[in-house]
């Protein structure tokens, strides 16, 4: 069989590009999605607050999920569910169009091999379960991650009474925490290694509020004991090492996300040691020429609405690169590329390649940091010249940290790795030395609300009001980091 | 439970049990096998470094020599006759010290004196030749060519499907808690009722000490030894070809860096004793040292996504070697201190014994009409054409293309097989053994639900899981299930 391009995985990212694909004139567009059912992780994530960047109205996951599979449909998107792609092998064509790409599949059809012109990988990211933690102890049963107890709960109608204990406190750790008591568990605690939790209010303040969960920060699990039937886990203070025994009957392990990028790695495609994804350039194309990659493969975990404006990306360039698409999206000839690599204790930055002007999905690089750290700017460098100076950020860990492209055109082609740094400021420029304010916080086990940053508010604001798949804010954040970096001394 | 006494009861399911109960099915006897846990090979058979040894590293002249000796050859023909997973990758036994490269060619002698010829030096460069990812410091090794992986979870399940076959009555979930003597017979007590047999053998594993004392034995105590082991993710086999040893030690093998027929890397075992033989939680120190032995050995490893980490028990005594004899008088046979070997000997211990029971008085007449013949396994390993990768199966029968855990990819046809096979899994766990559902990477994030809800299905009266199934998202699994007969 032969298509135009080739979408594996029908989450977010790899419908919103289907969509998009179709939308641009692309002939045949298949999306094969290994699941019985399109949508992705949504599919099982009952809370509100999808579809905001991308469809500009608020919804549950599963009718997230729902929308944009019809969306496809109606495109006219071939959509394949129960369908495995087993392996790709990039056609080596050298540059646009350069492939066939092939692609082998299973399905309750058979084995079949389909020859594409393009390919986007589209395959998620999972949470590391407790085993690859390598946290020690019994195997019980009761031990999972929030992919498999959001399935559980939502898909199979399973109870889980009893008490629950969740190990994170970032955004899907008090999904987790709100599942569980949807499945009638007792959540006793959230535990964080961090010495404060990670997530924002928005849409989990409800369920904090209502379920009284508090979070024990600085605070490790250490052993997990049950012969059979989970029993409880050990956990321990990080600073003192005192631990002590906390009985339970569930334990969910949430976040430390890992992109599945099992194909990608199998097609031999360069990979990003930060993002453990692909390394992919700001058009999204992977280093094989004809394959490109989207969502949370390349940036695990961001959230469903960025992982399908990602998708809408790579989609536009796809279109290009076969022709249908906008004639002043086309990179020219691909250069071998300049990677960008971000220093502790920044983790990761996605993309991390640069072989032409092309700006990245929504205009912007995303980051991530190991810890947390007070308001700093993030500085871009390239053999020792500075590029550019970010406005101030705060890092939190399993946080997005954005960086605006506008230094881009700044790159030298020829130069050496492009580096982004967190820059060190004069004590006098710098951010007072308070803690920094997270908006929900624990007092005596209680959750207190604390009033929304109304900057944050209004940034994103802006961001939708300049579209997506614009570089809304580039330009102008380019402009103020240009003016900052002529005003600080250079470190 | 059992009104007339069987001939033989064998306590204990592993895979020695096991493969006595399929070796004595070749004779006219009323066999009984009976295993505390749910499901045959629970115990320590489960948990090992899933190496299909030669014994070119065993004590000449002892009986584990021989024993592994014969019991191995026996297996790599019955492995390939029943489908149980098995490569022959060879195996790399490496000197990192000085001490220890002047000790390789002892290892040799003492192979060639097991009997075991494929024993060949390999200098330092030859050795990175073969294996280039190894970490540097390496002085030289010694090839064992016919070392080589099994699958620890197909053999004994073979084993029991064959003697299930043969007429043998399998009582799982039945402990035994004593011994007495009636009407010329064993009677044994049992947390499910009495049963009765004329003969008694003990292939109990941890417990064939408690077990040799019921029977008047006092000649071993055993004494658990842990192994922890770590399992890395598929993308980490590409690092190695063979199975790498260490220089063993009086105490242990080593830590040995193996790939897996599942087509992962394994790396352990640590060696622990322990009090308690039902301790197999693993801790902070033993995954700690792992750690560090692995990037010693191949630094690539711990790159790699862990994909699991277990600890198994070693039925280790007092001895150096097996506990293996005959008592014409008690009716009982001893087949106990079977340690880290009892895989790779276990047919060699199966025929051993049946040669003892018989010499003790078992009168042991093949059965009319019997021609022993191993079961055909479902193959669950990487070597050979896996359901999902055959055109000609799904054709047949849509389930083997509809793949439910999608890391190690295996079919709903494959889960309901196992569900339907003569020995089912008792749970979760007895269906990955038999399967690989929910081993992989992804530890359940993407199947554990659905995995569980087949499960279920399969055991619940109340088929409450069918009604679940068909609740997710209904119009998206039409096509999924369009095509089963």
């Amino acid at each position: 069989m032969k298509v135009d391009v080739l979408v594996v995985g029908a989450g977010p990212a790899g419908l919103s590009a289907a969509i998009e694909l179709r939308r641009l004139g692309v002939g045949s567009v298949l999306v094969a999605e290994r699941e019985a059912a399109a949508g992705g992780v949504p599919r099982h994530s009952w809370h509100t607050g999808y579809g905001l960047r991308d469809l500009r109205r608020v919804m549950t996951g599963p009718a997230y999920a729902r929308a944009l599979a019809d969306a496809a449909l109606a495109a006219g998107a071939e959509l394949r569910l129960g369908t495995t792609v087993t392996g790709v092998i990039a056609g080596g064509g050298a540059g646009l169009g350069g492939g066939p790409v092939s692609v082998s599949m299973t399905s309750v059809d058979g084995v079949e091999t389909v020859r594409a012109a393009a390919v986007l990988l589209a395959t998620g990211c999972r949470e590391r379960p407790r085993a690859a933690r390598l946290i020690p102890g019994d195997r019980p049963a009761g031990v999972m991650t929030t992919g498999e107890l959001q399935q559980r709960v939502y898909l199979s109608a399973e109870r889980r009474p009893g008490r629950a204990l969740v190990v994170g406190a970032e955004h899907v750790s008090f999904s987790a925490a709100m599942t569980l008591a949807h499945a009638g568990a007792r959540v006793i605690a959230l535990v964080t290694e961090y010495d404060r939790q990670q997530s924002y209010a928005a849409f989990r303040l409800g369920a904090a509020l209502r379920w009284r969960v508090p979070v024990w920060t600085s605070a490790r699990v250490e052993r997990v004991a049950g012969r059979g039937r989970l029993d409880g886990v050990e956990v321990a203070d990080v600073r003192t090492g005192e631990a002590r025994f906390v009985p339970c009957d569930t334990v969910v392990f949430t976040g430390d996300w890992i992109p599945d990028h099992e194909l990608a790695r199998l097609a031999g495609l360069a990979m990003d040691p930060g993002t453990r994804g692909p390394v992919v350039d700001t058009r999204l194309e992977t280093s094989a020429a004809g394959v490109f990659a989207a969502g949370n493969l390349v940036h695990a975990a961001e959230t469903a609405d960025v992982a399908a404006l990602s998708g809408r990306h790579a989609a536009r360039h796809v279109a290009t690169m076969l022709g249908t698409g906008s004639k002043s999206l086309a990179a020219g000839a691909r250069g071998a590329g300049v990677p960008i690599l971000a220093e502790p204790p920044l983790r990761w930055i996605s993309p991390n390649t640069i072989t032409s002007a092309a700006t990245p999905p929504l205009g912007r690089f995303v980051l991530r940091s190991r810890d947390f750290r007070r308001p700093a700017r993030l500085e871009v460098r390239q053999d020792g010249r500075l590029l550019a100076r970010s406005r101030r950020v705060r890092l939190v860990p399993e946080r997005p940290v954005h960086l605006g492209a506008g230094w881009l055109a700044r790159v030298d082609p020829a130069g050496g790795p492009v580096r982004v740094v967190t820059g060190s400021l004069p004590v006098w420029l710098g951010a007072p030395l308070r803690r920094p304010r997270s908006r929900v916080s624990v007092r005596r086990g209680r959750w207190r609300a604390e009033p929304p940053a109304t900057s944050h508010a209004g940034r994103r604001h802006r961001a939708r009001a300049a579209g997506p798949g614009l570089p809304p804010s580039a330009h102008r954040h380019g402009e103020r980091r240009r003016r900052s970096t002529s005003a600080a001394s250079p470190p | 439970m059992t009104p007339d006494p069987a001939d033989v009861v064998i306590i204990g399911a592993g895979v020695v049990g096991t493969a006595i109960a399929r070796t004595l099915a070749g004779y006219s006897l009323d066999l009984v096998l009976v295993d505390t846990a749910g499901d045959v090979g629970a115990g320590t058979s489960k948990a090992n470094t899933a190496i299909l040894h030669t014994g070119f590293d065993a004590k000449p002249g002892s009986l584990e020599s021989r024993l592994l000796v014969r019991g191995s050859a026996l297996l790599r023909s019955y492995a390939a006759a029943a489908g149980i997973p098995a490569e022959r990758t060879g195996a790399l036994l490496v000197a990192w010290t000085p001490e220890q490269a002047a000790a390789l060619p002892s290892i040799e002698e003492n192979a060639r004196r097991n009997g075991y010829l494929a024993v060949r030096p390999l200098p330092a460069g030859e050795l990175y030749a073969r294996e280039p990812r190894l970490g540097p410091g390496a002085l030289g090794a010694v090839e064992i060519a016919d070392e080589s992986i099994i699958c620890p979870w197909t053999t004994p399940l073979a084993f029991a499907t064959e003697a299930v076959g043969a007429g043998v009555r399998l009582m799982l979930s039945t402990q035994v808690t004593g011994v007495a003597a009636a009407d010329g017979c064993h009677e044994l007590a049992t947390t499910r009722g009495p049963v009765r047999g004329r003969w008694v053998v003990n292939a109990a594993g941890l417990g064939s000490g408690a077990v040799d004392r019921m029977f008047g034995g006092d000649g071993f105590t055993i004494r658990p030894r842990r192994g922890e082991l770590i399992v890395f993710d598929k993308l980490a086999r590409t690092l190695l070809r063979s199975i790498l040893l260490p220089v063993p030690t009086a105490r242990t093998k080593g830590v040995l860096v193996a790939p897996t027929v599942y087509g992962n890397v394994l790396l352990g075992p640590t060696a622990e004793d322990v009090p308690d033989a039902g301790d197999t939680a693993t801790t902070a120190a033993g995954l700690r040292a792992l750690l560090a032995a692995g990037r010693r050995i191949l630094p690539g490893l711990v790159e790699e996504e862990v994909t699991a980490a277990y600890a198994g028990l070693r039925a280790a005594t007092e001895h150096a070697d097996y506990q293996v004899y005959a008592d014409a008088e008690r009716r009982y046979a001893c087949a106990g201190g079977i340690r880290s070997t009892g895989l790779s000997a276990s047919l060699g211990i199966a025929e051993h014994v049946a040669g003892l029971l018989g010499e003790a008085g078992l009168p042991m007449k093949p059965r009319p009409g019997y021609a022993a013949s191993p079961p055909a396994m479902p193959y669950i390993g990487e070597a050979g054409v896996r359901p999902y990768q055959d055109p000609a199966r799904i054709a047949a029968d849509p389930a083997y293309g509809q793949i439910v855990c999608h890391c190690e990819r295996v079919t709903r046809g494959e889960i309901r097989d196992a569900l339907a096979s003569a020995i089912p899994p008792a749970d979760l766990g007895g269906l990955r053994r038999r399967t690989r559902a929910a081993n992989g990477r992804c530890q359940g994030f993407y199947c554990g639900a659905a995995v569980a809800r087949l499960l279920a299905g399969a055991r619940g009266p109340a088929k409450s899981g069918v009604s679940a199934e068909t609740r997710e998202p209904a119009k998206a699994a039409e096509p999924a299930g369009a095509g089963e007969p």
